[in-house]
């Protein structure tokens, strides 16, 4: 996630206002992430240890960790190489339609996420477009684990693709040249020379869909079907508590969910800067 | 929910027009299935109150799940009125938010409720898996659309209503547990609203029954087809009480206590009544209920103040975490 800016050196800088801009940055971030977050650990800060233990490792809180958790990170990996040869392709070739394509990766961005999940739903239904087909082959995607899947999938591919297009567009095709005239083959190109240049912006994507498909709710609760102890995601369980009034307990389960992915996030952020000191050797 | 802008700039645009008719602005925070019945029943007031005082009066309707509205009252949503699906509902508005008096519930005819409704079956044309009660919903091979009752308010009677049947002819709490478990086991899936079991049922065509307030299996009939889906009305239900309630707080802030009560009030007019049992709620009045028994025949109804012991206690018993509803996923 860090691109690596340099930091100038010297005391006299080009722009002036860094004591301005720092503290406009800051009194933003609180505002704007850090008050609603504080007030999330505040409230659970009024529970007791066992309150909270109570409440965020239920069985069937537990069982939701592992779906939303497995899904996401799965939806992450395929949107990672289906999102490289869609950002690939609309960087390096010019074709009828491009901007057309371009502009179709934007969608589930933009798309209320409700609508995206009663469609996906209507598609995979044993009554839709693709269901149909692939019932009698017993598989179920609405109502099952593999429709949550099917749902972060969707949320997540604009990430990946919209982080990896601006690295693909500086790599030069004259760099994939320059290793066929040293003797590499075409395997060799793409894993030598052409992914390590792309790992950071991959795991930059990835990281991104993986959080936004850990948080997704509207999409995923029309296709889940909502099986206690089978495909109920975290988020659900979340406005179950706020559907009980216990608010403590929704904001416990939300602190969990935080927690955990802040943790995930700076992993991966170490596994980037690491693969850059790796590539640069 | 932008009902605050629009509300403020509906009053700005009023305070402009000038003073010779006061216009009156009301919100009423209600729940799904009551969209069409207000949007009627609002006119028929609007013409009465102009009629007996001379204001105008507008008033505007939020609808969504009954506990998302609930909360949004509880946050700060300027409700004048709440008319919602279960007696809980306001029941936590006034325990978190202190909005309404404790015993908002006496201050209106029948529990506060104007109409009622029940929970019944909706089955697919020809009633192919020969439905008739709920016995036949445990039955293997039968598929059963109910939403998520930890979600949905809706779904929460339809629990209840199977429980209370299975205790009467099973005889005993352990047995209805166990016929309930049985039940759900017939789910295939769980929705989060009642809207969207319906969508699940009707759409996607999905399960042999629905379990269903009365009044939204009369909506999907009339939407979908009357020659598509059948109603079937077991021995025994729940009756459903959706109550309907002036927050006190609200209305003596922006002065409407008045018009607010009276709106509520109306709904026990024959008008009111009348409109209420054409959007399949069975009406209080008993000439006017007489008037749809034909469509609404009437039932034995169990009430969850002499079965269950009130809301409260039902919701820690089977909803609340950890409750009868969680044991039967827990323990498979």
């Amino acid at each position: 996630m860090s691109l690596a800016v340099p930091v100038p050196q010297s005391p006299r800088r080009v722009l002036p206002g860094f004591g301005l801009s720092l503290g406009f940055t800051l009194a933003y971030l609180g505002l704007i992430v850090l008050i609603p977050l504080a007030a999330a650990f505040l409230k659970t800060a009024g529970m007791s240890w066992d309150e909270f233990t109570a409440a965020v490792a239920a069985p069937r809180v537990l069982a939701s960790y592992r779906l939303s958790f497995f899904a996401s990170f799965a939806a992450g990996l395929v949107n990672i190489f289906f999102g490289l040869i869609v950002a690939w392709v609309l960087v390096r070739y010019a074709f009828p339609g491009r901007r057309i394509v371009d502009a179709l990766v934007d969608l589930p961005f933009a798309l209320p996420t409700a609508v995206a999940g009663i469609a996906l739903t209507a598609i995979y239904a044993k009554n839709g477009w693709v269901g149909q087909w692939l019932e009698p082959l017993g598989i179920k995607v609405a109502f099952t684990e593999i429709g949550v899947f099917v749902a972060l999938t969707f949320i997540g591919l604009p990430f990946v693709v919209r982080t990896l297009q601006p690295v693909l567009l500086e790599l030069e095709p004259e760099i994939e040249e320059a290793a066929a005239s040293l003797g590499a083959n075409r395997w060799e190109t793409i894993t030598r020379v052409i992914l390590p240049e792309l790992f950071p912006a991959m795991l930059t994507g990835f990281a991104l869909a993986f959080a936004r498909a850990l948080g997704e709710y509207g999409s995923v609760v029309f296709i889940s079907g909502n099986m206690p102890m089978r495909t109920e995601i975290t988020p659900l369980l979340i406005i179950t508590k706020l559907e009980q009034y216990d608010y403590r307990g929704a904001t416990a389960i939300a602190v969990v969910m935080l927690v955990t992915s802040f943790l995930l996030l700076l992993l991966i952020n170490l596994l980037q800067k690491w693969s850059r000191r790796y590539h640069r050797i | 929910m932008k009902v605050k802008p629009l509300l403020l700039g509906v009053l700005a645009l009023a305070a402009s027009a000038g003073a010779s008719a006061k216009t009156v602005e009301l919100l009423n925070v209600s729940y799904d299935p009551t969209r069409e019945l207000y949007v009627e029943y609002n006119r028929a007031f609007a013409r009465y109150w102009k009629a007996k005082t001379g204001d105008d009066v507008t008033v505007k309707q939020s609808h969504g799940g009954s506990g998302k509205q609930a909360r949004g009252v509880i946050d700060g949503l300027p409700a004048d009125v709440v008319t919602l699906a279960l007696a809980a509902d306001i029941d936590a508005i006034c325990e978190h938010s202190q909005q309404l008096p404790k015993q908002w519930q006496q201050l209106l005819p029948n529990n506060s409720a104007p109409y009622t409704s029940t929970i019944v079956f909706l089955v697919r044309q020809g009633n192919p898996k020969g439905i008739r009660d709920w016995d036949d919903l445990v039955k293997p091979g039968v598929s059963v659309i109910t939403p998520n009752p930890k979600t949905s308010g809706g779904a929460r009677w339809n629990y209840l209503a199977a429980w209370a049947y299975a205790r009467r002819k099973l005889g005993g709490d352990a047995a209805a547990q166990e016929f309930v478990a049985k039940l759900l086991k017939n789910v295939p899936v769980l929705d989060s609203g009642a809207r969207g079991s319906t969508t699940t049922f009707v759409q996607r065509e999905i399960g042999d029954v629905a379990i269903s307030w009365e009044n939204e299996a009369f909506l999907v009939q009339k939407e979908f087809g009357a020659d598509k889906y059948e109603i079937v009305v077991p021995s025994l239900s729940i009756l459903a009480e959706p109550p309907v309630a002036v927050v006190d707080r609200v209305v003596r802030k922006k002065g409407t206590a008045e018009v607010a009560q009276a709106y509520l009030q109306y709904l026990y007019s024959e008008e009111g009544q009348d409109i209420a049992g054409r959007h399949f709620y069975r009406p209080r009045n008993p000439t006017i209920a007489a008037k749809y028994a034909k469509k609404l025949p009437p039932l034995e109804l169990v009430t969850i103040d002499a079965e269950f012991g009130g809301w409260a206690k039902a919701q820690k018993t089977h909803f609340a975490d950890g409750g009868t509803f969680d044991q039967v996923y827990l323990n498979k």
